[in-house]
């Protein structure tokens, strides 16, 4: 049996010495928070030889995560590009989250946020690059300490070591550093994939030993001294305001402490959270529900698809598609609904926060610490240094811990305005559930035709559904003439604005327009793939109906489409082979694919059914077959493939949030259901060999396992569903 | 005032009595691995052991285990070695996000107490209450294999 090894979360505090020069790569500083479990250490200084690298007298190498870690397994591929090009001992390797500064942002978005699948493919460089140079500056150093050449000396995981036998740990060189003041080269050359040990092969969690034994810090477990628990009564109808309410009942519970008015409710503050929730239960609340009380999912849905038959903003009109139409003796028509989705993240929404007279202390695990930093100190009116956020891991968010309007810090920041100790805002799981933010309803209405040979000739997609992006700070980027480029993300042939990834798929004549119907109600949100998990649907299934109008099969049809497109025709030539796509399948069975570019890397997935008479299925096998480039670690490839066709199955077979009068219906797991264990198919998992850069693969299997089950479905069957979720339209997981 | 025996040592709390024992051990003993998730016995993130059997504690009053032997996540590597479980764990490389973990070992911890060499079906049928929105389950069934595969070589388990 191994032993636990010491607990690599810890923070160290690094007192300011004669080698913490500023305005130099070495750079040292002290953290400005220490979370509750972490072990007092002694303020030794210890090397910051980059701001992502520190290292340790006794030698324990801490890097600096500028990225969260929610399952995505970027601490690990981050540590992989550091440890490629610095050479140290694995089981000495610790992980911090780095503090919010601008040194930290996300080299893509330019700001402190991980989203998009783009975490490993902006890291690459300027992690490997803070690897390089540590270890120039270490060599350097030992060069210096036994008045050697450099050409003498290599590098030994951890150590330094002379042709002569000598050694020293890279921790033992720091006085040398010091003493010399000497600085990293700006400039190294970085190792040619060819050379790599570490990068490329299969590595395990780095921060896997705390998850398996408790230790591992979320949001939710933050202790701070002092600290008190708070519940909040939140209003039936998302967005409502309090009038008034009673607090008799609330107050009168032993260990409830106070009762406030809040932006998103009532607050109850306790001893403990039981109590705290007790609370938040025995009040009566007075809401205006700001005239919202009427919306419903169903008058959404008709509403859209009268939309859908009227002209949109055009996205894309390539050759004719509407003369082909008007001159067409048949054109094939199809309209395609996706439900509202919630994230239903296993740890529900929480923070913790300490407002001061002068400043915020907050403990929470978030994506987009920038943004939620930004948002605090102006609802506090302080600058935005004076608000200090401690990011923890977190369990799950497949994007909705990434609020733009940080709606679950601010309620748990307003509940701690007044008080002198720390506030933890815990959400129910029914909060949660009812939370407000949604992967947006969308219709889709398509037309198309086929040629003479049967394959695709026309195309015309009219999409209708809430944008994410307009009204926020993001709308000058991501709303163009007026369209959403997330509405469209996958749709498109010729797609614009950033992140432009469109169909890998040329049909001569196409058209797609979009509807973004007003933002009322609950908040349409991103959620894992974001616009793909509609467009995907839509675009794959409609496809699919075109293959069979011409009498194609639809893997040969997306062969023949993507004969200019090599990266995916031969992504789709492996999924042919490693599916067994021509072998024949018992009645009752069905086959049934999908092909996607999300954030660069193309996907391919296809699925085998089989289906009982009652519409009772199962999903037998799985083959996905992925390309991001340059494969930094296959383990957390596979890990990410997997749990993204989880994430997709589960919402294709049950996933839909309702509103009736204004109110969601769903609130807990009961109908909100999860796939079970045996429910979730094995998953084969192909990686194209590449020399290409990295890109993504966290949201990139979500989308494809959708639209390659209802199209396994229906070839299994000949019933096409254009409804979703399955269970809800004659097609029910077998439980 | 309510005594409980957690992790070997008696803990006494002064938490109301309808209090649940995840929260109890949560908020007034600081014992932070065992986790809230849905707090209606729905999704097992909160599985510890009560008198060795694997149990919900979200739905489980303080009163009504008073005087009894709860053991949680953290009490499991004992001495410092991870057991059975949570080394095939780390060899299989389970996590993702890894919130729903620690209630997932201590079932499977359980079920091998139970059943040292379960079947698929069976690991299923036991596991069936764990809720995992990261996609794990597979890799979840291959570490339950892999530790029963010690235990029956001659290692031990919890």
């Amino acid at each position: 049996m191994s032993r636990l090894p010491a607990d690599p979360s810890r923070r160290t505090f690094l007192k300011s010495s004669s080698m913490l020069a500023t305005g130099s790569l070495l750079v040292g500083f002290e953290l400005p928070y220490s979370l509750a479990s972490a072990p007092k250490a002694s303020s030794a200084a210890s090397l910051m030889a980059d701001a992502f690298i520190r290292i340790d007298r006794d030698n324990t190498i801490t890097v600096l995560m500028n990225h969260a870690e929610f399952g995505n397994g970027v601490y690990t591929s981050l540590a992989m590009m550091v440890a490629e090009e610095l050479d140290i001992d694995w089981q000495r390797l610790r992980w911090e989250a780095a503090p919010t500064e601008p040194r930290y942002y996300s080299p893509i978005f330019g700001e402190y946020l991980t989203a998009g699948s783009v975490s490993t493919a902006g890291a690459f460089i300027p992690m490997r690059t803070a690897g390089a140079k540590t270890k120039a500056l270490l060599l350097q150093a030992a060069s210096l300490l036994w008045q050697t050449d450099a050409n003498q000396l290599s590098t030994d995981a951890g150590w330094i070591a002379h042709a002569d036998g000598r050694r020293v740990s890279y921790g033992g060189l720091i006085n040398v550093i010091q003493d010399h003041n000497l600085e990293p080269p700006k400039t190294v050359d970085l190792k040619p994939a060819s050379a790599f040990r570490v990068l490329g092969f299969p590595k395990k969690r780095i921060e896997a030993p705390e998850k398996v034994t408790g230790r591992a810090l979320f949001g939710i477990d933050i202790k701070r001294p002092g600290m008190i628990y708070g519940a909040v009564a939140r209003p039936p109808v998302y967005g409502s305001r309090v009038i008034a309410f009673d607090d008799k009942a609330a107050r009168a519970i032993p260990g409830v402490l106070k009762v406030k008015a809040i932006d998103a409710g009532v607050v109850v503050l306790a001893k403990d959270y039981w109590t705290a929730s007790k609370g938040a239960k025995a009040l009566t609340v007075q809401w205006d529900d700001l005239g919202l009380g009427h919306l419903s999912t169903a008058s959404f849905t008709e509403e859209y698809r009268a939309l859908s038959k009227t002209d949109g903003l055009l996205a894309e009109d390539i050759g004719d598609a509407k003369a082909v139409h008007e001159a067409a003796s048949a054109v094939h028509e199809a309209v395609y609904e996706m439900p509202y989705l919630a994230h239903a993240t296993m740890e529900p929404m929480n923070c913790t926060a300490q407002v001061f007279d002068d400043r915020c202390e907050i403990w929470v695990g978030t994506q987009n610490q920038g943004n939620d930093r930004t948002v605090v100190a102006k609802m506090l009116g302080l600058p935005e240094t004076s608000v200090v956020i401690n990011r923890t891991l977190m369990g799950g968010t497949f994007g909705r811990r990434a609020s733009k309007t940080a709606d679950f810090i601010t309620d748990a920041v307003q509940a701690a305005q007044g008080e002198t100790v720390p506030v933890q805002i815990i959400w129910s799981r029914e909060e949660d559930i009812r939370g407000g933010h949604y992967r947006p309803l969308f219709v889709h209405r398509l037309r198309g035709t086929v040629d003479a040979e049967g394959y695709p000739a026309s195309w015309h997609q009219t999409l209708v559904g809430q944008s994410i992006m307009q009204h926020t700070k993001h709308d000058p980027t991501y709303m163009v003439r007026g369209i959403d480029i997330y509405s469209v993300d996958g749709c498109l042939q010729e797609p614009f604005g950033v992140f432009p990834y469109g169909t890998a798929y040329q049909i001569p004549n196409h058209r797609v327009e979009s509807h973004n119907p007003p933002k009322i109600g609950v908040r349409p949100h991103e959620w894992r793939a974001v616009g793909h998990t509609h467009t995907g649907v839509a675009y794959e299934c409609f496809l699919d109906e075109l293959a069979h109008l011409g009498d194609k099969d639809p893997l040969a049809l997306r062969l023949h489409l993507t004969r200019d497109n090599d990266r995916m025709h031969q992504l789709l030539l492996r999924l042919k082979e490693a599916a067994d796509w021509d072998q024949p399948l018992a009645a009752g069975r069905g086959r049934g694919m999908a092909a996607r570019v999300y954030s660069v890397s193309p996907i391919a997935q296809a699925v085998e059914v089989t289906v009982a008479l009652d519409g009772t299925f199962t999903v037998d096998r799985v083959v996905c077959v992925v390309d991001c480039g340059f494969a930094v670690n296959p383990l957390g490839i596979e890990a990410q493939i997997q749990g993204g066709v989880m994430l997709g199955l589960n919402a294709v077979a049950y996933g839909g949030i309702d509103l009736v009068d204004g109110q969601v219906q769903q609130s807990n797991f009961h109908d909100v259901r999860a796939l079970r264990f045996n429910q979730m198919p094995a998953v084969e998992v192909h990686i194209m060999q590449s020399d290409a850069p990295p890109t993504g693969v966290g949201e990139q299997a979500t989308t494809p396992i959708a639209p390659a089950v209802a199209n396994a479905l229906f070839h299994a069957t000949g019933k096409r569903i254009r409804q979703f979720p399955l269970d809800r339209h004659g097609f029910t997981l077998k439980a | 005032m309510v005594t409980i025996i957690v992790n070997d040592e008696a803990r006494t709390v002064s938490a109301s009595p309808d209090t649940p024992l995840l929260w109890v051990l949560r908020d007034h003993l600081h014992l932070t691995g065992t986790k809230y998730g849905c707090g209606i016995s729905l999704c097992g993130a909160c599985t510890v052991h009560l008198n060795g059997e694997a149990v919900r504690s979200c739905t489980l009053p303080l009163a009504a285990v008073a005087d009894q032997r709860v053991e949680t996540i953290e009490h499991l590597a004992v001495g410092g070695d991870y057991n059975a479980v949570q080394s095939a764990w780390l060899d299989e490389d389970v996590a993702q996000c890894g919130y729903c973990q620690s209630g997932q070992i201590m079932a499977a911890t359980a079920l091998l107490n139970n059943n040292p060499s379960p079947s698929d079906a069976e690991i299923d049928a036991a596991m069936a209450g764990h809720i995992c929105r990261c996609g794990t389950y597979q890799k979840i069934r291959a570490a339950i294999h892999r530790a029963a595969n010690v235990t029956e070589s001659g290692g031990s388990q919890a």
